[in-house]
């Protein structure tokens, strides 16, 4: 026990360095040159000399990856060339956008997915199954942008069941005092209901989008584990004893993959991050992925290279604890 | 046994619909139980386990189950559906498997497992059926029933195992019991104590038992009359003690082939398969 | 096909390694085309290569990139069957020279990532010990990676370009196959025939190359199928962000994008590359899960 959690932090320190040694790598490999970003280019060769000395740029490769990385652990990201914030402040102002739609879709994923995944593998080969999983293809073949524009048209430019782009109207915006950055749970700090309704309005369609996703690879997963369930001896004889089918289905068989579906959840919870990129560009939502894409189009480098070291990290922190709760508690170690 | 049989089966027929064709599992097969052992012998792909499910009605969707009678004490099996089947098993016919490692539910605790069976069938509620649980935990001699009560599966040894299982089987009372290769999974020590503890509840309870097993020695020694099964047929139906007198050259060779302690021989002998046993 | 060539291919006992070879083959091949769903993957997939390598014959003698910015915007008409987008240049056309960028990407990630994640894997499951764990660590570690989020970061430093998406999408690929190709190997590394050619005096390059390979081949090739359209996808993210192919080649992720401002009046211009996206995708997905079915029946359906 002891040896796979010294393990996984071993393994998690290790790939955060990786992660780092990559964007160092590429910072290093952009054209810019990164002290005329900090003199101008009409500076003096004297000025240029210094401020090269400055930014560390006479050390070797390997000395000034430490620097970097000692900045990165104190939080210095650099600061953003387009708002002329430290990198780091930007990001955790943008971040809380990018966390509730993505919490949002895991939360329309888990509510959807995990049943119809019970279902699916409940009455495999029949109708319902037939039916999940083919909407379930879908889901694993559809671009995300694509549904997101085609939701856009449908649901808001024909129906106009919801809102537009981004998270609130125009009207609404900057009224409810931030606190978690979350507009749903600021205005319902405050119990302004009007604000509450319009920001669900927007979020409702980029968080159900994401969620199909979510939902598809949830409900996959589901399904497949219900099957290797269903086939063992127990939840016959909980037949025998006088369970109905989906007594047996629900009672038995289920509490046993609950465990397995964590670290499903965990997974899919961890690519939505990346997910969210694509539909924020889409719902002009102002999140994360937003940032990064706006950031890169300005060649705002430090910006770029933070959110993608943020990203990662949490990218890779689920990952693997998800991993690591999965070799905890696999079945095959219980049964000794 | 004057009394009316508890199970009259007569002419069943179970197959699967596959790629390659129809499989026959079960054969024509027809007998009776009262209130007494029958042991049913067979190899693997004998159909003794296919139909010992049948009379549960646990086969798989696919499978077809055809018969000319099927009834157990008085309800027609053949009739049923899902929601009378739910009535009948556990409460009236039940069946212990093979190996407390796969059949006992890993993530409930024992006593919990046992309970169900009394909540589902014995209007008890959760305080009477623990009652019942401990009680029947005791009566298959298990030492620390308070103790056991919380285990997962996973923390018996596989003769207590077992016992839970027939406890789980038992508790809610049924007339009839299909044990399927009940001691196969279990070190060969531990086999007749659970094999004895089986016995005892049958006998005071004054059930009917089926026993399904490949080990004709065990089945002979414990049961009253014996079906031998060969590929989905019953070739034989005898009583246990009249084995040696055996009529069917596969019974004959079956209890030639076991081995004894008693009788010299230079080799064991082996069954020479008759392809005219197929038809 | 005649019975002799075909019950020469199904031969239990085959005289030459090139009869068992083929036979195998033609085996999957049956197998797949039994299963409705695999076929109808199969046919997406010949489809993506066809439109790829007659692009200009299927487009009507339209250009992809021949402009007409009086005509742009047009809705689907006789002579332009899905339209034309908002430089006027026939959608149909851009679809099919699209497909060359699809397939160029499915192409090139696959001749990266295949090689290496053998390579990896191989050696690390026959090796084991210390060179094993070394690997997999590497392997882990890449594992973990937000791909599209390192395709952006490339993409920052380097240009936008088929080709950096192309890398972003092969370094956080290759792992998967690299674990496959382990725990392939680790099952047949100890056993006889293996065991067999050592004693012949194989060394140890031509055993993982001529007799572990190939065994692993199957495994890999189901993966990558079933892969090819997170690749796609992957892809296409990347050109709607304006990161793949660049203008003026047509690109289907691309042609969504600038489709998106017109979205509510001229729906074609954006729905039709998505569409295509899709059903490439779907293609993909379906054969994978065929493929997956004949080699390896125990996972999943």
């Amino acid at each position: 026990m002891a040896g796979r959690i010294a393990s996984f932090l071993f393994t998690l320190a290790v790939t955060f360095i990786g992660l780092t040694a990559v964007t160092f790598f590429i910072s290093r490999m952009t054209n810019i040159d990164p002290v005329l970003a900090v003199v101008g280019d009409k500076a003096t060769q004297a000025a240029y000399d210094g401020a090269y000395k400055a930014l560390g740029l006479d050390q070797p490769l390997v000395v000034q990856y430490f620097i970097y990385l000692g900045r990165l652990l104190t939080g210095d990201f650099g600061k953003s060339v387009l708002t002329s914030q430290p990198v780091l402040t930007d990001l955790l102002r943008v971040f809380p956008a990018t966390f509730e739609l993505a919490t949002i879709a895991i939360i329309i994923g888990v509510a959807v997915g995990v049943p119809a995944g019970v279902i699916a593998g409940a009455t495999k080969g029949r109708w319902p199954d037939q039916v999940i999983r083919v909407v379930g293809l879908f889901g694993y073949s559809v671009p995300v942008f694509w549904l997101g524009l085609i939701g856009l048209f449908v649901f808001y430019g024909k129906l106009g069941w919801v809102a537009g782009t981004g998270r609130l109207d125009v009207f609404y915006q900057g009224v409810v005092t931030q606190r978690t950055g979350v507009i749903l749970i600021d205005a319902a700090i405050e119990g302004n209901w009007e604000i509450f309704a319009n920001a669900f309005s927007h979020l409702i369609l980029p968080a159900s989008i994401l969620g199909y996703f979510s939902l598809a690879y949830i409900a996959r997963m589901t399904r497949s584990f219900m099957i290797e369930q269903l086939s063992q001896e127990y939840v016959t004889a909980a037949r025998i004893k006088g369970n109905s089918y989906w007594s047996a289905v629900w009672g038995h068989a289920f509490p046993n993959i609950m465990v397995a579906l964590i670290t499903v959840i965990g997974l899919s919870y961890a690519s939505l991050l990346e997910g969210a990129v694509l539909t924020e560009t889409v719902f002009a939502w102002p999140g994360l992925g937003l940032y990064i894409t706006r950031a890169l189009f300005n060649s705002d480098m430090n910006a770029v290279l933070g959110g993608t070291v943020l990203v990662g990290a949490v990218f890779i922190t689920i990952n693997l604890v998800s991993d690591l709760l999965y070799k905890l508690v696999d079945p095959r170690l219980r049964r000794q | 046994m004057s009394e009316a049989p508890l199970l009259t089966v007569e002419d069943l027929e179970v197959s699967f619909p596959g790629r390659t064709g129809v499989t026959r599992a079960v054969r024509n097969a027809s007998f009776t139980l009262g209130r007494e052992r029958l042991g049913i012998v067979g190899e693997s792909g004998s159909g003794k386990t296919t139909m010992g499910r049948s009379l549960l009605g646990l086969l798989p969707r696919t499978a077809q189950v055809t018969a000319k009678t099927m009834s157990y004490e008085g309800t027609d099996l053949l009739a049923c559906s899902e929601r009378d089947w739910q009535k009948l098993r556990g409460r009236r016919m039940s069946m212990v498997m093979q190996d407390p490692k796969y059949s006992l539910n890993p993530v409930q605790t024992v006593g919990r497992q046992i309970s169900e069976t009394a909540l589902l069938h014995l209007k008890s509620d959760h305080k009477d059926a623990r009652r019942r649980t401990l009680a029947m935990l005791e009566a298959v001699q298990i030492r620390d029933p308070e103790l056991v009560y919380g285990l997962y599966p996973h923390q018996l040894s596989g003769g207590m195992g077992q016992r839970v299982m027939i406890a789980m089987m038992l508790i809610a009372e049924p007339d009839l019991l299909i044990a399927d290769e009940p001691t196969s999974a279990l070190d060969v020590t531990v086999q007749n104590e659970v094999l004895r503890i089986l016995d005892d509840l049958v006998r005071d309870r004054g059930m009917g038992l089926i026993l399904i097993s490949h080990n004709l020695t065990m089945v002979s020694s414990f049961c009253d009359r014996v079906l031998i099964m060969y590929a989905g047929r019953i070739v034989e139906e005898i009583a246990a003690r009249d084995l040696q007198h055996a009529r069917h050259p596969y019974t004959r060779a079956l209890v030639a082939a076991t081995p004894s302690l008693t009788v010299r021989r230079a080799e064991l002998a082996t069954v020479t398969r008759d392809p005219e046993w197929l038809k | 096909m005649s019975d002799g060539l075909s019950h020469w291919l199904m031969s239990e006992a085959p005289l030459s390694r090139r009869q068992a070879v083929l036979g195998r083959f033609y085996r999957g091949i049956r197998s797949i085309l039994t299963n409705p769903t695999a076929v109808v993957g199969l046919v997406i997939v010949i489809l993506l290569v066809l439109m790829g390598i007659f692009a200009p014959l299927l487009s009507l003698g339209n250009s992809p990139l021949t402009q007409d910015l009086a005509g742009r915007l047009g809705a689907p008409s006789a002579e332009h069957w899905f339209g034309t987008d908002e430089l006027g240049r026939d959608i149909l056309a851009r679809t099919l020279y699209g497909a060359r960028a699809t397939l160029a990407i499915v192409a090139l990630v696959s001749v990266i990532v295949v090689p290496i994640g053998l390579a990896v894997g191989t050696v690390a499951g026959y090796m084991g010990g210390w060179v094993d764990a070394v690997l997999m660590r590497i392997t882990d570690i890449f594992l973990a990676f937000p791909r599209l989020i390192l395709a952006l970061a490339f993409a920052a430093a380097l240009g936008p370009g088929i080709e950096n998406a192309v890398i972003a999408i092969a370094l956080t690929s290759w792992p998967a196959y690299a674990r496959i190709a382990r725990s392939e190997t680790m099952t047949i590394a100890h056993s006889d025939f293996i065991q067999s050619v050592v004693l012949q005096g194989a060394s140890t390059w031509r055993i993982l190359f001529r007799h572990i390979v190939p065994l692993c081949l199957s495994s890999v090739i189901v993966r990558l199928t079933l892969d090819m359209s997170g690749i796609i996808l992957t892809a296409a993210g990347l050109g709607f962000l304006g990161l793949g192919a660049q203008p003026p080649t047509p690109e289907w992720g691309a042609m969504v994008s600038s489709g998106r401002d017109v979205i509510l009046d001229q729906w074609w211009v954006a729905t039709i590359p998505g569409l295509a996206i899709f059903v490439v995708s779907l293609g993909f997905n379906l054969l994978g899960d065929g493929l997956r079915d004949v080699f390896d029946p125990k996972s999943g359906s």
